[in-house]
């Protein structure tokens, strides 16, 4: 069987039988029935429900969040970590700063 | 003096003044347009469903579509296209939610179709294309392809748009079509030599 030429005559079968344009009887007036059935669209509820919606999991974040600092067993600093966090804050207060010492010590040599 | 507008801007000034009165809050102007343009709708989901209510389902969805999303409609184009770029959409949505086993046996084909085809096997003038039986033929084996395949070879093979309506029709890519085409012919040979190989062998 030639498959080509089989599919040529299907494709022409399905040509020559165009589907149906006709219409099941007042099929408009149900659309609008249905239509003016659907609820209107609320943005603003639709917002409340997606706000209610994501309280939840940030709920439960900060009961984690909460359960694992009161469980974790000393949060006091070392004097190792003091010193690193310590530079840290520094590095970052120099490098926040930076710019407006530049300017300083610019208008100091005028 | 009445002035006298050619057909299609006469009909074009209409339908702007529907949507606009749509848009407003007048949903009743909405009435019209589903009257003037469901038989194009009708005729589309036909192409993709079997069963009426299948069809009638589609069409519904397809205005209720429409009517909700009618503050997208720009009127850049005709309504109509805006429309019927929706109902393909609607139209392949349904055939991938519909999406069975489609590797069904071609062993039971009816007696007209087993017909059609042993004609067309020995002489293959004498099986006409418009015989029931080639229709029958034809949308079982379009069943048979994936929803995308289905798409393609209706829209470009029977009803003959070029590769750039179906792209705007689609929503894809000119060469994703272009690729999608190339795939749905060979699928669709795929499963015509299947359907060889089942009866003949």
């Amino acid at each position: 069987m030639n498959v080509v030429d089989l599919q040529k005559k299907l494709i022409a079968a399905a040509k020559a039988a165009p589907p149906g344009v006709g219409v099941p009887y007042a099929f408009e007036h149900r659309i609008m029935a249905h239509l003016r059935s659907a609820p209107a669209i609320d943005n603003w509820g639709t917002w409340a429900v997606g706000l209610w919606r994501a309280s939840v999991p940030c709920v439960a974040l900060m009961v984690g969040l909460s359960i694992w600092s009161a469980v974790t067993p000393d949060n006091a600093p070392t004097a190792s970590a003091t010193s690193t966090n310590g530079d840290i804050s520094q590095q970052i207060e120099r490098t926040v700063l930076a710019a407006a010492e530049q300017d300083q010590a610019a208008d100091s040599t005028w | 003096m009445s002035m006298v507008f050619p057909y299609s801007a006469a009909m074009e000034r209409t339908e702007a003044e529907l949507i606009a009165a749509v848009l407003k809050g007048d949903a009743g102007s909405f009435e019209p347009l589903v009257e003037r343009y469901s038989p194009r709708v009708f005729a589309t989901a036909r192409r993709y469903a079997r069963r009426e209510s299948e069809v009638e389902d589609i069409v519904q969805e397809v205005w209720l579509k429409a009517f909700q999303k009618l503050g997208s409609f720009r009127g850049e184009a005709p309504f109509e296209h805006w429309l019927m770029r929706m109902a393909v959409r609607t139209c392949f949505d349904f055939l991938r939610s519909h999406q069975r086993n489609r590797e069904h046996a071609f062993s039971e084909l009816s007696d007209s179709e087993s017909d059609w085809l042993e004609r067309f096997v020995t002489q293959p003038e004498t099986a006409s294309e418009k015989a029931d039986a080639a229709r029958q033929l034809v949308q079982r084996v379009l069943e048979e392809l994936s929803p995308s395949a289905r798409l393609i070879i209706t829209l470009l093979e029977i009803e003959d748009r070029s590769v750039k309506e179906i792209a705007e029709l689609t929503g894809w890519k000119v060469p994703l079509v272009k690729v999608k085409a190339f795939r749905a012919r060979a699928e669709m040979r795929k499963v015509l030599t299947r359907l060889a190989k089942d009866k003949y062998l």
